[in-house]
């Protein structure tokens, strides 16, 4: 994450020198927008502001990570136009801010969910959070336990480095509990690629894994998540992420500083339609509807 | 046309002297380095901590023993596979294939030694993993046994290389002197032949197993990386998670200078060590066994 940072803040200081040096003195009308936060945004706005930046030329975007709560720290502080987030804001957060005179608007611009995947001859197709959440912390270990057939549960994961772990920790592990300590089982495989995952889960039946929704392959098997006992069954899909009614989902933050204005305005407008949602989709993340 | 040829010598000389000493200068840099990133993790991290059955970096558990144990499973295994595979191929090529056939095998097994380690891990994926858990009928094919065949894989051919070339230097007078005094082959090349060249086959076996410990992608690719204590017999068939593997999968994304980054040098540091002991245990075992082999001599 931090090396990725790294470099995704040195080409933006990069790329908003030579415009600078090169552009400013001779073409006064290019507008800049600031706009930093969230790393698991950062990929996505930086796709969005090469896209966007190639089809108006007198707009330089410069995006940075850092991390959500960085993100709207430089809101509060008022040093950035947009601030990238994978969690809504805080309550302190929105006090600070009015005490900067700063009024935070939110925009959901994406969504993120993680589908968890089967083998296809696995017969189970329906979990609880709760029992996903004791599979993987090693309290259910054969497939009997949820109703599937006699077969110890192979538990995959990705590295400790991902986003996509963490969250997983926090919202499936730890069933969104901040007091809550569990911990990933120590035999769970630690796989350093997506890509790994999935060549497991596609040829081992006792095998459980997790990826973001729009990684995955249609020849393996999704899970229906409930959210508690006795809840409804519900499988990750676009519709299902977009209502809420898929619990492994969340949505994805840009923060303004009161209602958008001028080119802040025509690039959240622009981030809202059906151009820019389809990066969505190729970056593995729902588009809003 | 003298002193010129003098001067040649002279830089040549030089040139040659100052690359056999970069290799120390390099080791003693890469050491110190390794010690400089590593050391502070001491001061960090409670031993007790460090030396603990759980890595889970993120969440300060930086437990290396898992870690440890990993490495040294996956390797025994493949030095158990590697070595009577290895000395094996050896023995055949240079004492008892025709001409012809040490013609075509000898370069083949070169051209598996230069094999990259990711295309030998994308077979243990796709191939070796799926296999293997069907037949042996593993809950997962991702084990440290996995880890070991490919590696043995990848060892054979440094041994086969070194100990080929051992057995080779061996004079044929001492095969004569066995077959004169009625050993058959098979005598010859266990109690002659073997003997006399053990100090080059067992440089083949240290170089194998510096090969696999240190060997990385392929490791980290079919080993199933799960930081488990791998202490059991068992522990062979199910996932390990090694030193190397675990360097190169958290070093890239690690925070420069934080505890986690520490500790991650600090396993290069044991791994390291690790090796020195190796090569350390071979040169002295070499070093004894040409020692009597000079008092036998004279």
């Amino acid at each position: 994450m931090k090396r990725t940072f790294i470099f995704f803040l040195l080409s933006s200081f990069i790329i908003s020198s030579c415009n600078s040096s090169s552009q400013s003195p001779s073409n006064t009308s290019t507008k800049y927008i600031e706009n930093k936060g969230s790393d698991t945004i950062v990929n996505l706005a930086l796709a969005w502001a090469e896209k966007y930046q190639n089809e108006n030329s007198d707009v330089r975007i410069s995006v940075t990570g850092g991390g959500s709560g960085t993100g709207i720290a430089a809101l509060i502080n008022n040093t950035v136009d947009i601030a990238n987030a994978s969690r809504s804001i805080k309550e302190e957060e929105i006090e600070s801010a009015k005490a900067n005179g700063v009024d935070p608007v939110e925009h959901v611009i994406a969504r993120d969910a993680i589908a968890v995947i089967v083998n296809p001859e696995n017969p189970v197709s329906e979990l609880t959070l709760q029992q996903l959440s004791d599979i993987y912390s090693g309290k259910i270990n054969n497939w009997m336990e949820v109703g599937g057939e006699d077969r110890p549960i192979v538990r995959l994961s990705r590295e400790t480095n991902s986003g996509t772990h963490v969250y997983f920790l926090e919202t499936v592990l730890r069933l969104g509990d901040k007091d809550n300590k569990t911990l990933f089982s120590t035999d769970t495989l630690l796989l350093p690629s997506s890509e790994g995952i999935i060549l497991e889960v596609r040829q081992n039946p006792n095998a459980i894994g997790y990826d973001g929704l729009g990684y995955v392959p249609d020849d393996l098997k999704m899970i229906a998540i409930a959210k508690e006992d006795g809840g409804a069954y519900v499988l990750p899909s676009i519709p299902t992420v977009n209502d809420k009614s898929y619990p492994i989902a969340r949505d994805l933050y840009m923060y303004t500083d009161g209602e958008p204005t001028g080119i802040v305005k025509d690039y959240l407008d622009w981030i809202l339609s059906d151009e820019a949602q389809e990066i969505v989709a190729e970056l593995g993340f729902v588009p809003v509807e | 046309m003298e002193k010129s040829l003098n001067w040649r010598e002279f830089i040549i000389t030089r040139l040659i002297q100052t690359s056999g000493y970069s290799a120390i200068v390099f080791v003693a840099l890469i050491f110190f380095f390794l010690i400089r990133e590593g050391i502070p993790t001491l001061g960090e991290v409670e031993l007790s901590n460090l030396f603990s059955a759980r890595w889970y970096p993120i969440e300060n558990y930086f437990g290396i023993v898992p870690l440890i144990t990993g490495s040294l499973v996956v390797t025994i295994g493949a030095m158990l596979i590697a070595f009577p595979l290895g000395i094996g191929t050896a023995v055949y090529i240079s004492e008892i294939a025709p001409r012809w056939m040490r013609e075509i095998l000898k370069p083949l097994v070169e051209l598996l030694g230069g094999l990259p380690s990711v295309v030998l891990g994308f077979l243990g994926i796709l191939l070796v993993s799926p296999f293997l858990r069907v037949f042996l009928d593993l809950p997962t094919g991702l084990t440290a046994f996995t880890g070991s065949l490919l590696l043995g894989g990848i060892a054979v051919p440094t041994i086969v290389s070194v100990a080929e070339d051992a057995l080779d230097a061996v004079p044929r007078s001492y095969r004569e002197g066995a077959w004169a005094l009625g050993a058959t082959r098979w005598q010859t090349i266990w109690r002659v032949t073997l003997p006399a060249a053990k100090s080059g086959v067992l440089t083949a076996v240290m170089l194998g197993i510096g090969r696999a410990i240190g060997e990385t992608m392929t490791v980290m690719m079919v080993t199933g990386n799960a930081p488990v204590l791998a202490v059991k017999l068992g522990s062979w068939f199910s996932p390990v998670r090694t030193m190397t593997a675990t360097i190169a999968a958290e070093m890239g994304e690690v925070a420069n200078g934080s505890v986690h980054y520490h500790t991650l040098f600090f396993i290069g540091m044991v791994l390291f060590l690790i090796s020195l002991g190796v090569n350390i245990a071979a040169s002295s075992v070499v070093f004894r066994a040409k020692k009597r082999a000079e008092r036998i001599l004279s």
